[in-house]
């Protein structure tokens, strides 16, 4: 019975490592361990064995079972292993070949220009507000101390649709319409288009878009107006920005300035970019006049503020180096999916 | 204004900086300089030299071999020329080797300047060069001394007497100078003048401030007895001033002065003419000669025309008039446009003996208007256009004729007649210190202030409360203006930088801002690029656009004065432009092109309204190539949902957009409103924006989106209990819609119904001609229990029945 044992053993043992795929490995298990199977047979055989060895020759073929179930899964799992690897070899893919995918869109460089200055003025607390393109004379220009017949109203070349309705020149009239609408403080930024009559041209548009901010409150200064601006600056072309404010004229403010940065592609030094001076003119500021102030019933001795009108055209074209302004309105996808 | 640095630094004699130092501080200070030219750029190492000895050269019967005496030592070198007018003894400018000039004696001038050095011409040495007046990069406008041709020669030329040999020429000739443009803003009308500029050089590098000093001139007559002068039109004309000189002399005026005058840009003429420029670039203040022998009656009458006049002006115009004009009449005809251009009737002429000269304030708003209507712009408009200083003027005069006499350009007769019924007076402003520098957030000290204010010659008072203010700063009047003088002179640069300090805000977008990102988000995440197109375009849209003569669309609010057609009405329509780009990329073979615009619409009543129009954001998008208008109905679906839209959105052929075939557009309503159309676009549209291909286009009315736009979501559970599906199968007339059908399975689906979905529809061979085939499953769920199949089974019935009613057959 031993011998008969170990060489059903030695036999499973020999054809288990010489087998080479499941299937083999399978008709093994259940030519030895199946139902039908040897060792069961020699179970099966029990009746014929003294009833004192049958203990004895129990936990043999038990042995010899387990034995031949670990040799039988050990190779099982080897087994599997290496189909894994076949399998992993067989799927591997050229991974340089192209990505598939669903092409996103892309927005305007107005508009992503126009988003980031509005991230940063909504991060300094203003609030968007809109106004009309279509506005009242009044608005446009007496409300901003601009009277009839002043020069600056010649000077802005306004599109008239009646003597009493224009395409706005600037912003600035929503300044006037919040004024009308609700009490100080504000502190409000305003982006629209705005219309005048210059030729279309690389660096013109008779349509372009301005970005008014007004903050009216009790002590607010020129200075306030200078670390507001100097901080929009930083955060929009870079920390390593510098500002520089020079006096200018609106009638609208007073003091007036025009606020240049220091050239973000040659940091100042002078090149192609900004005719070598080392400059670019940004933005126009002041301290609300006074008199803008009063005509709204605002008492200047009480309330102060500043103002400032951005170009986002001119933003836009300097800083993505785009050198036609006739591009953004032409629309060519070639120039769109460049932002 | 273009100025050379030269004639602000006589005014201001002690100014010493560097051109580049001098822009700077101006601009800082605020009198921006938007660019200067320095006449010695390209000039280097040019010296006064004489020729001591001529020979002819060996080689060259052109050319002749000098010695040139360099310096007053006696060393010489050896130049070769070819200049025909130069002899022994002629003092020259000559530039040594190693030096520059600027261009050639043609005139030409080479960007950088041209390097001269020492070398061989036809074999003889040659070590410099003689320079003729091109050659330094001047004309014979500014320096009608030097030859037509040839070497400049300094010899008898009185202005150069005292040079020395190896003198600098380039000092000799006052070309280490710059030419200085200014842009002057309108406020500062004292600095379309010189001496307005040197004040404020003066007071921006704290020099003196030296004007020309103007003495009393004339002999003993008396202006009076020679003309008369009556101002009718007192309105127009605050300030009239005659005076006489007789016995003129006309010649063209010293050097030194055409000099100046062709700096600015202003072409040397005579005496008489130079000088009234002379005085205008000076002063700001235009003045007018007659002759006054063509004035009849010894009379001046200041007065407007009459509708229809016409007059001829000194150049020989007939100009039409009307009775907004302010005339320059005598005592029978009108002789000048006041403030504008004198008449061919009264001009100078070159033998004129006796001249009438005027120095005016005409308003300066009469001037620009008239000046408009008339179809003329002088120079002597655009000083007055900004509104001149009638106290200005009086100095002005004085100083022409102070000029006359200098110059010997005639015999000013004594006093004046001066019409001036209201002098202006300088007027008084309250000042605060404190407030100035709250205003500023400075805290400038009032010594200091005392300091900038008396440069400017604002005159504060003792207790430094009232400043006087000189009736040429018409643009102080109050406090503010008086800040902006301390924070020019304390400079922008050193005020500190804070930020305000006062209660915090919430900054943020209002909630169309909102809506308009989502959606353009929506859109750029389906492909789309984002397009800007003008608001205006032209009328022929409508037509292009396939809109009846009587459409209300046509009514769009027009522009005046537009830059033509193309740019002359405000868009009630947003596609043009979405067209416009459209074909753009189509003639540019760009493939598969998706656009969106936010693009603004102008509703109105009235071309010219009275009320402003309603603007309102519509969201168009357009595509041609891939996609058709499934996949723009698609599109738009997802920005409704992305909009927070989850109502029922309903589509109907409505047959009512011109522009869009008419098989292939749709309405598209939201809570009983029609929140936008889409469709395909007409052939014959397509055909005239030159789009060969189909396009697709599709608008959303952003102010009707915002009303349903929704962004308060809340959270409806995941269903627990299974759903149940049925298919149905149907073949009906061609005519019915899915929209009908879908519509059934609402109404009868109950709240039970899930959803329902069209998974086949087939029109062909198998189906009978004008029929078609359509599939849909249809999901019932009870978020309370699980369903029965004899509930489903119900609902399912009363569904087929009201199908059955329509005409709709089952497939079994």
């Amino acid at each position: 019975m031993k011998d008969k044992l170990k060489s059903i053993m030695d036999r499973a043992i020999s054809e288990i490592a010489s087998s080479d795929d499941m299937e083999k490995l399978n008709a093994i298990k259940v030519n030895i361990l199946g139902k039908k199977g040897e060792l069961t047979d020699i179970l099966k055989g029990m009746k014929d064995v003294a009833a004192e060895e049958r203990p004895k020759v129990g936990q043999m073929v038990n042995e010899t079972r387990a034995a031949i179930e670990e040799k039988l899964n050990e190779k099982l799992e080897e087994m599997k292993k290496k189909l894994r690897e076949e399998q992993m070899k067989a799927e591997t893919i050229d991974v340089t070949l192209p990505g598939k995918k669903s092409e996103l869109g892309h927005k305007h460089p107005n508009t992503i220009a126009l988003e980031e200055l509005l991230r940063i003025f909504t991060g300094l607390g203003y609030e968007v507000v809109d106004g009309p393109e279509v506005e009242k004379d009044y608005y446009n220009f007496e409300a901003l101390n601009i009277p009839a017949n002043h020069p600056a109203k010649d000077e802005q070349d306004t599109f008239y649709v009646t003597n009493d309705i224009v395409l706005r020149t600037q912003t600035s009239s929503v300044q006037v319409h919040v004024m009308e609408k609700q009490k100080p403080p504000y502190k409000i930024i305003s982006p629209g288009r705005v219309f005048r009559a210059d030729e279309v041209d690389a660096t013109h548009s008779p349509s372009f878009h301005q970005v008014e901010g007004l903050v009216i409150d009790k002590n607010v200064t020129f200075a306030d107006l200078k670390g507001t601006l100097a901080e929009f600056a930083r955060r929009m072309f870079g920390p390593d920005t510098k500002v520089k404010f020079r006096p200018h004229h609106f009638p609208f403010t007073e003091p007036s300035a025009e606020m240049d940065v220091s050239c973000f592609k040659c940091g100042g030094k002078g090149c192609r970019f900004c005719k070598g001076e080392g400059w670019i003119e940004i933005l126009g500021c002041g301290m609300v006049h006074p008199h803008v102030l009063e005509m709204r019933g605002i008492d200047p001795d009480e309330y102060v503020g500043f103002a400032f009108g951005v170009g986002l055209e001119r933003i836009t074209l300097l800083k993505y180096e785009i050198d036609d302004m006739r591009l953004l309105y032409e629309n060519d996808v070639r120039f769109l999916k460049q932002f | 204004m273009n100025t050379p640095l030269s004639w602000i630094k006589a005014y201001v004699p002690e100014l010493d900086c560097t051109v580049q130092e001098y822009c700077d501080a101006m601009t800082l200070s605020g009198t921006k300089v938007e660019g200067a030219t320095c006449f010695d750029a390209d000039l280097d190492k040019i010296i006064v030299a004489k020729i001591v000895k001529i020979d002819k050269h060996p080689d060259a019967d052109k050319l002749v071999v000098c010695q040139v005496q360099i310096n007053e030592e006696g060393d010489t070198i050896q130049i070769v020329t070819g200049a025909k007018n130069v002899f022994e003894g002629a003092i020259v400018p000559a530039v040594l080797d190693g030096g520059k000039v600027a261009g050639g004696h043609d005139g030409s001038v080479t960007a950088g300047g041209i390097k001269i050095k020492k070398g061989k011409l036809r074999g003889v040495e040659s070590n410099g060069m003689m320079c003729s007046i091109e050659e330094l990069g001047q004309t014979r406008d500014n320096y009608p001394d030097a030859p037509e041709d040839g070497i400049f020669i300094f010899n008898d030329l009185p202005q150069y007497k005292g040079i020395k040999l190896g003198d600098d020429a380039i000092e000799v000739f006052g070309l280490h100078d710059a030419n200085i443009e200014y842009e002057v803003t309108s406020n500062r009308v004292d600095c379309f003048g010189i001496i307005g500029i040197a004040r404020e050089a003066a007071a921006t590098f704290r020099k003196p401030f030296v004007p020309p000093v103007v003495k009393e001139t004339g002999n003993n007559e008396k202006a009076s007895d020679y003309i008369s002068v009556e101002v009718k039109a007192t309105d127009l004309c605050s300030r009239y001033i005659a005076r006489v000189v007789k016995n003129i002399k006309i010649a063209p005026s010293p050097e030194w002065m055409q000099r100046r005058l062709a700096a600015c840009g202003i072409r040397p003429i005579n005496n008489i003419v130079d000088i009234t420029n002379y005085v205008m670039e000076e002063y700001g203040q235009p003045m007018h000669a007659y002759d006054l022998d063509t004035i009849e009656g010894k009379k001046i009458v200041v007065d407007r025309a009459k509708d229809g006049d016409t007059f001829v002006t000194l150049d020989g115009q007939e100009r039409k008039l009307d009775a907004g004009v302010l005339m320059i009449n005598d005592g029978a005809k009108a002789v000048g446009i006041a403030g504008i251009m004198g008449g061919e009737n009264s001009k100078i002429t070159d033998d004129v003996k006796t001249m009438l000269f005027e120095a005016a304030c005409f308003d300066g708003t009469n001037i620009r208007l008239s000046g408009r209507r008339i179809g003329l712009r002088s120079d002597a408009a655009g000083k007055f256009e900004k509104g001149l200083d009638p106290n200005t003027t009086m100095e002005a005069m004085n100083r022409a004729c102070q000029l006359i006499e200098e110059l010997g350009a005639g015999e000013v007769v004594g006093g004046c007649v001066d019409v001036y019924p209201n002098p202006k007076k300088p007027w008084v402003v309250p000042f605060s210190l404190e407030k100035c520098n709250k205003l500023l957030g400075t805290n400038v000290g009032m010594d200091e202030v005392r300091e900038y204010f008396k440069r400017l010659e604002l005159d504060l008072n003792e207790a430094g409360d009232a400043v006087t203010v000189p009736t040429w700063r018409q643009d102080v009047l109050r406090n503010a203006d008086l800040a902006e003088e301390i924070a020019r002179f304390f400079g922008y640069d050193k005020i500190p930088t804070t930020l305000p300090s006062g209660e915090a805000t919430m900054g943020g977008y209002p909630f169309e801002k909102r809506v308009e990102n989502v959606a353009l988000d929506a859109a750029v995440a389906h492909s789309y690029c984002e397009s800007m197109t003008y608001s205006f375009e032209s009328p022929k849209v409508f037509d292009k656009l396939l809109y009846a003569k009587d459409a209300p669309e046509r009514v769009a609010i027009k522009i005046s004065n537009p830059l033509g057609e193309d740019f002359s009405v405000m868009r009630t329509v947003p596609v043009n432009g979405m067209l416009t780009s459209l074909a753009t990329n189509y003639n540019r073979r760009n493939k598969d092109v998706k656009l969106f615009e936010m693009a603004k619409v102008y509703l109105s009543d009235s071309e010219k309204p009275v009320e402003l129009p309603d603007e309102r954001v519509k969201m168009v998008l357009g595509c041609i190539g891939e996609g058709d208008f499934f996949t723009m109905k698609g599109t738009l679906e997802e920005i409704l949902i992305a909009e927070g839209m989850k109502g029922l959105v309903t589509y109907e052929n409505k047959g009512n957009i011109p522009f869009l075939h008419p098989g292939r557009q749709a309405v598209v309503t939201y809570g009983n409103k029609e929140i936008g159309y889409l469709g395909e676009v007409h052939p014959d549209v397509a055909d005239a924006y030159g789009i060969g291909e189909k396009a697709y286009l599709g608008v959303l009315d952003m102010k009707l989106i915002c009303e349903f736009a929704n962004f308060d979501y809340k959270y409806e559970g995941i269903a627990k209990f299974p759903a149940m599906s049925r298919d149905i199968s149907m073949v009906m007339k061609k005519e019915i819609t899915a929209g009908q059908i879908e519509e059934i399975i609402r109404k009868r689906g109950g709240k039970l119904l899930e959803s329902y979905n069209l998974f086949d529809i087939y029109e062909g061979v198998q189906i009978r001609p004008g029929y078609k085939s359509m599939a849909y499953t249809v999901t019932f769920r009870d978020k309370e229990k699980t369903l029965e199949d004899k509930t489903v089974n119900e609902i399912m019935d009363k569904i087929l029945k009201s199908l059955e009613e329509i005409g709709v057959e089952l497939r079994k």
